[in-house]
């Protein structure tokens, strides 16, 4: 225990100077793109000696540090610029796309085990027969698969040709937010985006789940069990599930930056109105302040995850706790 | 059974040397029938693309021609045309070529940085290998699709090499990790610790000694990272931050279908696209699968 305590502190001692490093990338970055903060604030039609004071009132002119400085602790309270596209405050920008993209990545999340824990017990359980093979060459084939190519593909079958699924949009128009069509709406379409993201993204986790079950398959502790008389069921649903499914539920932290870059794609191809859609089209729109929030964001949604990821893997198994 | 024969042919040449590196990653390829087809197909496929690019013209088919737009194929358009009037095969043909080039241009300079990197951290150990290590887990934890995509935003004057240069900074890191391991495992060897009392300098040492013998690792690596980079540059350029659309690719021709005119009525101007990244992919990544296979002596099926 004492030595679990060690390892998650550290662990997070670690994670400051990370967000430091990234916070110092994104703040020399922003200064290497177009346009400063005062870009989405004014009318550009303004007299340059109009602009030049708005600069030195806003701070825009003082050395590096302070204007890092002053940027950190924006942050710190909420305050991510101005948008120039939107000319409004990036943080009201962001919000909406945020909760948009927060529960495609949950219902993607959740297809992803859905389908991972089935098929990863059959592979395993049955390993090296028909069945086996088959699930094999699905985690084969979606491992080499990117997921622009699957997810135009499912649109192109399930939304064009068959139909059966919207192809755009978060909600259809024309609902009232509050009633129940709009929620369910707003489910049906996230359920086409959300399984073509599963369907790629679970390959690593079903590959994970059958080497591991393969692997317990013959330790002393499922020996004992089945010389206990514990039926087949019982044995793997019981004590090889449960040894083994805990190492899978501490990858989901690992999963977000997966998630983060497949949300790129998908939103971009499903027209959802997520993060990375907004990031898309602010890149295109050189609407850089919003750019740098959403790489922000993403960026410590990232980091955040990793270290989940670590404290849950190091209580769930303590080898790796030993450097 | 199989061993003996590997055996029986390496006695013709030296009858106590175990079979060459080299040699075993040709084994196992041979005996693994997917992997042998993927490299007969790979090689033909390079092949044809380069000699018939020879003989395209590129300005020609990029050339807007707005008396043929949308064409389904026919006999002049093997594969259609595009929304500028564009024959789609051309584009095929020249985009596989591009994307194969750019896929190996990224991988040889991300592979010689990532190499150099952890056989310099794995060798030198201590506060050296401490230093660089902190500095790639910085470089680890960054959101990589979106930094390419701002500084291919960003870059004043972009051109396909600063394209290649971005890509490469932010792709080296998995191979230098792995790299590194084996660096440092290898350097505890004996033939290290002879050559450092020896007085070999220690550039000749990691490079010309310990680099050959883990360079099958190295091959294997980079194979791989072959087929992942031929998917990251296709995704970049459908996305529009590739190629630029001058220039034609695979990802620019998938990135047509953005239109959903053209993803639902016109196939042939992006499936065959989709179909060629796919089968690239897998075809780079089952030589890759087997040549891993036969640096590891347990899994070996030659």
């Amino acid at each position: 225990m004492k030595f679990m305590w060690k390892f998650i502190v550290r662990r997070i001692i670690i994670t400051f100077p990370q967000l430091i490093l990234l916070s110092v990338l994104l703040f020399l970055m922003a200064q290497a793109m177009p346009g400063d903060a005062l870009t989405g604030l004014i009318d550009p039609n303004v007299p340059e000696e109009v602009k030049e004071q708005r600069r030195e009132e806003l701070g825009l002119n003082d050395p590096w540090h302070v204007r890092y400085v002053d940027w950190v602790s924006g942050i710190v309270k909420g305050d991510l610029g101005q948008s120039f596209r939107f000319k409004m405050p990036v943080t009201e920008v962001v919000t909406d796309r945020v909760i948009n993209s927060f529960w495609l990545s949950l219902v993607t999340l959740v297809f992803t085990y859905l389908i991972a824990v089935p098929l990863g017990m059959l592979s395993g359980r049955y390993n090296n027969t028909l069945l086996d093979s088959a699930i094999t060459t699905y985690t084969y084939i979606g491992f080499a698969t990117p997921i622009f190519i699957f997810a135009l593909v499912m649109v192109w079958v399930f939304g064009y040709n068959l139909g059966w699924f919207p192809t755009s949009g978060s909600v259809a128009p024309g609902l009232e937010p509050g009633t129940m069509e709009y929620y369910l709406s707003k489910f049906y379409h996230l359920l086409l985006p959300a399984l073509s993201m599963a369907l790629i993204q679970t390959v690593s986790t079903v590959q994970y789940l059958r080497s591991e079950i393969i692997d317990t398959k013959q330790k002393d502790f499922i020996i004992t069990a089945r010389a206990k008389g514990a039926s087949e069921s019982r044995v793997y649903n019981r004590h090889i599930f449960r040894n083994s499914i805990l190492p899978i539920a501490a990858f989901f932290g690992y999963e977000i930056t997966t998630l983060i870059t497949g949300s790129i794609f998908v939103e971009r191809i499903f027209a959802y109105p997520g993060m990375g859609q907004l990031f898309i089209e602010s890149v295109l729109l050189r609407d850089f302040s919003v750019v740098n929030a959403v790489v922000l964001l993403f960026g410590i949604a990232m980091i955040l995850g990793a270290l989940l990821s670590d404290i849950i893997l190091s209580i769930v198994d303590p080898r790796i706790r030993i450097k | 059974m199989e061993m003996n024969n590997i055996n029986v042919v390496d006695q013709v040449h030296d009858p106590t040397k175990s079979p060459s590196g080299l040699r075993i990653l040709w084994k196992e390829i041979v005996r693994d029938k997917l992997a042998l087809v993927s490299l007969i197909f790979l090689i033909v496929i390079s092949l044809s693309v380069f000699t018939i690019s020879l003989v395209l013209d590129q300005d020609e088919i990029v050339k807007v021609d707005l008396f043929a737009i949308n064409e389904p194929p026919s006999e002049e358009f093997i594969l259609g045309t595009d929304y500028g009037g564009r024959d789609v095969f051309g584009q095929l043909i020249i985009g596989t070529r591009n994307t194969m080039l750019i896929g190996i241009a990224v991988t040889l300079m991300s592979g010689i940085f990532g190499v150099a990197f952890g056989l310099i951290a794995g060798y030198f150990g201590g506060h050296i290998d401490n230093a660089l290590m902190r500095v790639l887990d910085f470089f680890q934890i960054l959101p990589f699709t979106m930094l390419v995509i701002v500084f291919v935003a960003i870059v004043p004057k972009y051109t396909i090499f600063s394209f290649a240069l971005i890509f490469a900074a932010f792709s080296w890191m998995g191979i230098a990790r792995l790299i590194r391991s084996k660096a440092l495992q290898e350097k505890e060897l004996e033939y290290i610790k002879a050559s450092q009392t020896l007085g070999t300098s220690h550039p000749k040492i990691i490079f010309r000694e310990m680099m050959p013998n883990i360079s099958s690792l190295i091959i294997v690596t980079m194979t791989l990272n072959l087929a992942n980079n031929i998917g990251i540059e296709s995704g970049l350029s459908f996305l529009g931050f590739g190629f630029p659309e001058t220039t034609p690719s695979l990802g620019t021709l998938l990135s047509y279908a953005m239109n959903p005119q053209t993803l639902e009525h016109r196939w042939w101007i992006w499936a065959p696209a989709a179909v060629m990244i796919l089968v690239l992919m897998l075809a780079v990544r089952n030589v890759g699968e087997a040549l891993r296979r036969a640096t590891d002596a347990r899994q070996r099926r030659g």
